[in-house]
């Protein structure tokens, strides 16, 4: 059997490389019975280049392979498909797990080449620098780069995920790209002289890099392994960085010898201790942040704010506003709302002279077709409202505080407890407290009678709280 | 005052800090109307003379500031020029930058101005206005005020990406001289509400801080001893997990205090620093082990701190790497953790020589006294009296 010769596109010619792939292993061509070479047209431009062998089956390899192949073909190395296709060969020749030995000579070398190609494509993310057309409404930008290797189309997912609602184009010596914010287009090469000049931000760029430059740690070195100077062209700081290195040492042998400099102020202490202070002094202060807050949780519409005097006997603390609450803007407006309205009317409370709110402020649902489905806070939803909670008991300092059902209690204990255990007086971190079930608890329970103790029992409860809440002593007894 | 001219007051107000990392953040893509992405790693876009990265936009909202900090530029008793940005302009200047592919987003801090509420409201109001109304999905860093209200911190790490608190000095005796209105206290307790949030939404799923929390420590502006220093990281990285700490050796600052020492502490240090703490995360080093290497618990600023400890335990070297297990090849000098696990990799397939290891490693030299392979074995040269002089890098001369 002769030599095969292979003609590929210039540049990356990815779809050549594995369509001659497929063709050499269907016919049995061993590496060293393959001539790789190149001709004069652009792979850029190569859309099917129709060589016979199209038609051959593909081939399964390693997914690492397939990276491989994909980066190492765009490096400039005249013997990179030469040097591929024998990894191909070995793969498919007993030594299935060539690339996990990187010791190999040949995997050795395709590994710096990919290296090589990776620290390219880094750089070419790294140092492009866009340039605003400013004869334009539209938000228009140009930029030149000069690769090392052919990585222009492996680098384009890169500029169209991060510059996707501007239109761009990057130009090369060897092609260009052009992104109009919904398709991309591979042209031919463009002129560095096509580029528009610096313009504010550029200046605020430079101005930028000046200062955040810290003489006293000058290191060009580091700088330069960086940064090294080929890329300097493209980026419009670099041009400060002869007169800042020079400037250095004069500017670091100034500060050293300034003589330390005495306080200005006098101590304002005052500041300081107002400072640890909260800004948040009233509970309408308080409802402006929550109101003005995003959710935590999602789904909730609007907050729903507490309601009610202050220093009251009794703060009821619920789960969360649910559909009505959202809808109205107020607490415990709902359903569950009107069970504890009652409730309270049977247990002598007057639910004007109380304080009404929620663990968390916003209704959190999920959308059921034209239902809007109440869903349970998680754990931590809950302590990231507890903060708020916290602050709002603080400042409405009620006597007593009824929590109603298991969210409550967690978010006034931060732990998760048994409400039938707990039910009954207790103690919230110093806080005197009640633990009962929540309202809609009672519109759940399946059977009449059922439902007729459980209401019984909860009227009952809030009549003892309402007790413990006149005559706290009285609680041990 | 222009912009121009408070972006010079307010980025210069902030170089101080060491950070400068994009990375750790969740893949995403800008939407169709978007802007910006973060690719998992960082992305440095250009490096200063002082050969440190510029990633980010790093800025002060302001550096106007109640507290008055020994060791920083913009205590309040510090004669710098002031200035102070509005929302909307750090809003725009961080939209111009990304645009034309100059950053990876912005690290945004501040001095405490007004309350801690006030300065941590506009930091947060940044970043929302940044994601909100500009649909902007590159990196964003705020810097946390410890005293600051939960909701605010809760609000932060709903848009940010990384929050941190400085710890900047290492000890509480430290801070209490250098930094009279900062707490130890109160910095270490807001670490830990931090790391509780943090794991907690992870948990959940919920978008909180997604890449984590960091910190900052002052190298040399007190007496505190590499060692102090490795043990507070340690203590940092354990208790709260933290991303990373960043060492920033105190550097000559104008109108200093004079708590301050006179000179810096070399550079080599905040290197030797940066080394261990490596050694701590990547190589399963404890910090006693780090620590008994070096004399008066400093470290040695002429040679790394795993040669340092491998010169020391000799006894536990020459190792053969075709069956030493992983953890041992990590503590060879010269072998990085990259090189350890294409190493484990490859000798499941073949016998590794000398010339195979050399291929893996860009410093077969290092390593080669410390080693056996099929053809080579380090003989004597393990216990030479000289070996620390033959494997040790030459001296660099300083280039200032």
């Amino acid at each position: 059997m002769g030599v095969t010769p292979v003609t590929l596109g210039e540049g990356a010619d990815l779809d050549g490389f594995r369509r001659a792939v497929r063709r050499l292993i269907a016919e049995a061509r061993p590496p060293d019975a393959v001539v790789w070479q190149t001709d004069g047209t652009p792979s850029l431009f190569d859309g099917n280049r129709g060589e016979a062998g199209a038609d051959a089956p593909p081939i399964s390899l390693p997914r690492a392979a397939a990276d491989l192949i994909r980066l190492v073909v765009c490096h400039r190395d005249p013997e990179r498909y030469a040097l591929l296709y024998a990894c191909v060969w070995r793969l498919l020749h007993g030594e299935g797990a060539l690339l996990d030995i990187a010791s190999d000579p040949l995997v050795a070398r395709l590994a710096l080449m990919e290296k090589s190609v990776r620290r390219d494509l880094h750089k070419m993310h790294a140092f492009l620098r866009f340039r605003r057309v400013t004869d334009d409404e539209d938000e228009r930008y140009v930029a030149w780069f000069e690769p090392e290797h052919d990585i222009l189309e492996e680098t384009a997912d890169f500029f169209v995920d991060r510059f996707r609602r501007m239109t761009w184009s990057i130009l090369t010596p060897t092609g260009s790209l052009h992104w109009d914010r919904e398709t991309l287009t591979v042209g031919p090469p463009g002129e560095k002289s096509a580029l528009p000049a610096t313009g504010a931000v550029e200046a605020g760029w430079s101005t930028y890099y000046a200062s955040t430059f810290n003489p006293a740690r000058a290191n060009p070195s580091a700088m330069l392994r960086e940064m090294p100077k080929k890329y300097w062209a493209n980026m419009p700081e670099t041009n400060l960085i002869p007169d800042l290195l020079r400037a250095a040492g004069s500017r670091v042998e100034t500060l050293m010898s300034n003589a330390p400099a005495p306080s200005r102020k006098k101590d304002p202490a005052k500041a300081v201790a107002r400072m640890r202070e909260d800004h948040v002094r009233t509970l309408a202060d308080l409802n402006a942040v929550i109101a003005a807050a995003e959710p935590f949780v999602t789904g909730g519409t609007r907050a729903v704010l507490g309601e009610g005097p202050l220093k009251p006997s009794l703060a009821f603390v619920g789960e969360q506003p649910g559909d009505q609450e959202d809808v109205q803007g107020r607490p415990f407006v709902g359903p569950a709302g009107q069970i504890l309205a009652r409730a309270m009317a049977e247990a002598g409370i007057d639910r004007d002279a109380c304080y009404l709110t929620n663990a968390v402020k916003h209704f959190k649902f999920e959308p059921r077709g034209k239902r809007r489905l109440h869903k349970s806070p998680t754990a931590g939803e809950v302590r990231h409202y507890r903060w708020w909670l916290d602050k709002e008991l603080d400042l409405v300092a009620p006597k007593l505080i009824v929590a109603l059902g298991a969210t409550a209690v967690q978010a006034l204990t931060g732990k998760a407890l048994p409400i039938i255990k707990t039910r009954g007086p207790f103690d919230f971190n110093g806080r005197a407290g009640f633990v009962t079930v929540h309202p809609s608890y009672l519109l759940r329970v399946p059977d009449e009678a059922a439902k007729r103790e459980a209401y019984a029992a909860f009227v009952e409860d809030l009549a003892a709280a309402a007790a413990l809440a006149r005559n706290p002593t009285a609680r041990s007894a | 005052m222009e912009i121009l001219d408070k972006l010079a007051v307010l980025a210069d107000a902030a170089k101080y800090d060491a950070s400068c990392a994009s990375s750790g953040a969740p893949k995403r893509k800008a939407a169709a109307d978007g802007l910006g992405s973060t690719t998992g790693a960082g992305i440095c876009h250009a490096y200063t003379p002082d050969g440190r990265c510029v990633s980010l936009l790093k800025i002060l909202l302001t550096n106007y500031c109640l507290f008055d900090c020994a060791y920083c530029i913009n205590r309040r008793s510090s004669n710098v020029p002031r200035a102070r940005f509005t929302v909307d302009e750090v809003v725009a200047l961080t939209l111009g930058f990304y645009k034309r592919n100059m950053i990876e987003g912005l690290f945004l801090s501040s001095g405490i101005v007004r309350s801690a509420d006030h300065t941590m409201e506009q930091l947060m109001r940044v970043a929302k206005t940044l994601r909100r109304e500009h649909g902007f999905a590159g990196y964003i860093h705020l810097k946390t005020i410890p005293e600051a209200s939960p909701w605010l911190i809760e609000q932060a790490g709903l848009w940010a990406d990384r929050l941190s608190i400085n710890l900047e000095l290492p000890t509480a005796a430290g801070l209490s001289r250098l930094a009279p209105e900062k707490s130890d206290t109160t910095i270490r307790e807001a670490m830990g509400h931090m790391h509780a949030r943090i794991t907690e939404a992870r948990a959940e799923r919920r978008r909180f801080s997604p890449a984590g929390q960091s910190t900052q420590v002052i190298v040399g502006a007190d007496a505190a001893t590499d060692t102090d220093i490795l043990t507070a990281s340690d203590g940092l990285y354990r208790r709260f997990k933290l991303n990373r700490v960043y060492y920033s050796a105190f550097s000559p600052i104008d109108h200093a205090s004079g708590l301050l020492p006179p000179k810096p502490p070399p550079l080599a240090r905040e290197h030797r620093l940066y080394q261990a703490d490596w050694l701590l995360r990547h190589y399963a080093f404890s910090v006693d082990e780090i620590a008994s290497t070096s004399a008066d618990n400093m470290l040695d600023l002429d040679i790394d701190p795993k040669l340092a400890w491998a010169l020391k335990n000799r006894g536990a070297f020459p190792i053969d790497v075709n069956t030493a297990p992983k953890e041992m090849l990590l503590r060879v000098p010269g072998l990085g953790a990259r090189a350890v696990d294409k190493i484990v990799a490859a000798r499941r397939h073949t016998t590794l020589r000398a010339a195979d290891v050399a291929r893996l490693t860009v410093s077969f030299r290092r390593a080669a006294p410390f080693l056996i392979t099929l053809d080579h074995r380090p003989g004597a040269l393990t216990d030479r009296a000289d070996l620390r002089a033959r494997v040790a890098p030459p001296k660099q001369l300083s280039l200032l």
